[in-house]
């Protein structure tokens, strides 16, 4: 019985995922910031430049008694001109007058105030524009009056350079994701390490191998190792109780019925009259039913739970047949049965159970010498054959009897035809269950001739 | 024969003890294995049935012990667990067989027999009545240099009136150590098996003698 575990997600992609995207917002973050701070920087340098220029045309503002006039300083221009290839416009106002330059320049949204500049960006002449600013009282006619002088430039340059420095900036978040996509594989790895060693040393363990797991886990595993510890050593106490339970019962029930058979026998031999020879047949006879059927119920709670405990290993099964038929032998001899054990050539090995496959083979024997009458013969006969090994047990004892195979090998059910013979009608059972433990399959067909044949395969692998 | 019986159980060694006697054996009890160390220091025996479990120890240790020293004495090992692997086990380990309990003491018998014979062939439990020569162990029995083998019933029945000649045994009797309490047979069917007998014995001056209404007897004439 091995029930594979159902997998709900991957921790390895959990962790992974949420560290990129944790990347991600960080890279992206990392990429807004450079790219807001170097776009500041660029509207900083052109507005300082815009600035002066608008601050060295206001100081050339003169006033008279006809009004204002100026001298442009096309200085301040040229400082403007340095910047690449953008366009430069400026306009002089006094009051709400045009004195020179565009007229049509907007104004900013509140008047400036002071040779301080005001920076603002706006659309003129189809371009996106920065202005900058400044006003200055001067003496017109002896009354002051308020001029106010706009310089403009595009932006063509400043978005070059913003431009190239948010590339950059895109490069850097790129980088750092990168890094950090890195970074997120290798962590993963190195915390899930202890995890991954942790099931393959539980996954290379045999199926008997139940002792604790004794490697150094960290902190968040302990729980979990200590769990497992403590769940294999309650399986290892039960199956311990379990097979001692087992052997104990055995020896309890067969030791007492060995002195009633011992004691019985001494009656018998020393009954006075018929009557009491044949109450004490009986009870030998009901001694013998009831260590039979305690043979077998032990060997059936034996191959049920040898059946999830196996231990699996090569075996020939020309040996195991030798040494099984070698046990019976005395007790085949007592009715003059001959056991006949027919071993054939080549490879006779099947990978099994050894105690699985031995109770098959004893209780196959054990019926066919059962069920026979005296001086006839039993033959066993292990053959190899395609994909596993045959293994023949035929009588000349009374047959099936009519009975159907398959009722035969139910618990507890026996042939309609032997009520004269003890038996717990479990011998077939557990056949049938070693079959199925070891992907076998057994059949048992009247033999021609008169009796029984069963007829057990055994499969390689 | 003799017969060194190690088990703790003081009911089933009583019974098993009564039981062999029956047949003619002779039954030392040894209910621990220091017992048995000491018995087998001052006796010779045929035969060791040994217990497993014991209060003082494994009785395969014993029996581990018993073959590092290179005593050859046989052991049949009384187990109450039926597996082959027990007995491949206990085979390995130096017991000669092994029997499960409760056990039939014709098939022990058997057993018994079958390790004799392996141990030391033939010779040494020769007897003879009359003109013949009996031996238990090959089961054959030699009339004028001429030997015959006996099957195992008519072994059995030969036994068991070679115990007591010129004795008269009951059918019945003879039924009941012939034929297992699972086997029901009538009592008649003893007839088989002594006329077989019968013509093994052909031509020495041995032979059976019907006792009309009561049973069987052996009786050899003088020369």
């Amino acid at each position: 019985m091995k029930a594979a575990a159902v997998p709900s997600g991957s921790i390895r992609r959990r962790l992974l995922l949420s560290m990129l995207a944790l990347a991600a917002v960080l890279s992206g973050l990392l990429y807004l910031t450079v790219r807001g701070v170097a776009a500041r920087a660029v509207e900083a340098t052109q507005d300082a430049v815009l600035g002066s220029a608008g601050i060295a045309i206001a100081e050339e503002l003169r006033g008279s008694e006809d009004g204002v006039e100026i001298d442009i300083p096309y200085t301040a221009f040229s400082m403007l001109g340095a910047v690449g290839q953008d366009r430069v416009f400026y306009r002089v106002l006094i009051g709400d007058v045009t004195l020179t330059g565009y007229a049509d320049l907007p104004l900013p949204a509140e008047p400036p105030s002071g040779l301080t500049p005001f920076f603002y960006s706006t659309t003129f002449q189809d371009e996106t524009v920065r202005i900058a600013a400044v006003e200055r009282a001067v003496l017109s006619d002896g009354r002051p009056v308020s001029a106010t002088v706009l310089v403009a430039q595009t932006r063509t340059a400043a978005e070059a350079i913003a431009g190239q420095l948010a590339n950059r900036a895109a490069l850097l978040g790129l980088g750092v994701f990168a890094l950090a996509a890195l970074l997120a594989v290798v962590t993963a790895r190195s915390v899930l390490a202890p995890v991954d060693e942790l099931a393959e040393a539980v996954r290379r363990r045999g199926p008997q191998d139940l002792r604790p797991v004794a490697r150094a886990v960290p902190v968040e595993l302990a729980p979990f190792v200590t769990a497992l510890n403590g769940f294999m050593g309650r399986l290892s106490a039960a199956l311990s109780r379990t097979e001692t339970f087992i052997a104990e019962a055995a020896h309890h029930i067969r030791t007492p019925l060995a002195v009633v058979r011992a004691e019985a026998e001494i009656a018998l031999r020393q009954a006075p009259d018929d009557a009491t020879r044949a109450r004490m047949r009986s009870v030998i006879r009901a001694v013998d039913d009831s260590a039979r059927s305690a043979t077998q119920l032990l060997d059936h709670a034996t191959v049920v739970y040898r059946t999830d405990q196996r231990t699996d290993e090569d075996l020939d099964l020309g040996d195991l047949a030798r040494s099984v038929t070698q046990a019976l032998a005395p007790a085949a001899d007592l009715k003059e049965i001959a056991l006949d054990l027919v071993v054939g050539d080549g490879p006779l090995v099947v990978r099994g159970d050894r105690l699985l496959i031995e109770s098959a083979l004893r209780n196959l024997l054990d019926n066919a010498v059962k069920y026979s009458g005296p001086e006839t013969e039993v033959r066993l006969t292990v053959a190899g054959v395609a994909g596993g090994v045959r293994v023949l047990v035929e009588d000349r004892g009374r047959g099936l009897g009519g009975s159907q195979p398959a009722a035969l090998t139910a618990r507890f059910r026996r042939g309609t035809n032997v009520d004269d013979i003890i038996g717990s009608g479990l011998g077939l059972t557990i056949v049938k269950e070693v079959a199925r433990a070891q992907r076998g399959a057994f059949r048992l067909t009247d033999r021609e001739g008169g009796g029984t044949c069963a007829d057990l395969f055994l499969p390689a692998h | 024969m003799r017969f060194l019986l190690v088990e703790d159980n003081a009911d089933l060694a009583r019974s098993v003890a009564a039981r062999l006697s029956l047949d003619g054996h002779g039954v030392d009890h040894a209910a621990s294995l220091a017992e048995a160390a000491d018995h087998l220091a001052t006796a010779a025996y045929d035969l060791i049935l040994l217990d497993i479990m014991l209060p003082d120890g494994d009785g395969r240790d014993f029996l581990a012990r018993h073959r590092r020293e290179r005593r050859d004495t046989p052991v049949i090992v009384m187990t109450a667990r039926a597996a082959v692997s027990d007995r491949v086990a206990l085979l390995d380990t130096g017991a000669d067989d092994y029997i499960t309990k409760p056990f039939d003491f014709a098939e022990l018998e058997a057993r018994v027999r079958a390790v004799l014979r392996r141990k030391h062939g033939a010779a040494q439990t020769l007897r003879t009545f009359a003109d013949l020569t009996f031996d238990p162990l090959t089961a054959t029995l030699t009339v004028a240099g001429e030997t015959r083998e006996l099957r195992n019933r008519e072994l059995r029945l030969f036994e068991i009136l070679l115990s007591g000649p010129d004795r008269i045994f009951s059918k019945g009797q003879l039924c009941d150590r012939l034929f297992s309490a699972a086997e029901a047979v009538s009592d008649n069917a003893i007839e088989v098996y002594v006329g077989r007998l019968r013509r093994k014995l052909d031509g020495s001056r041995a032979r059976i003698e019907t006792v009309r209404g009561v049973g069987y007897k052996l009786t050899g004439t003088p020369e």
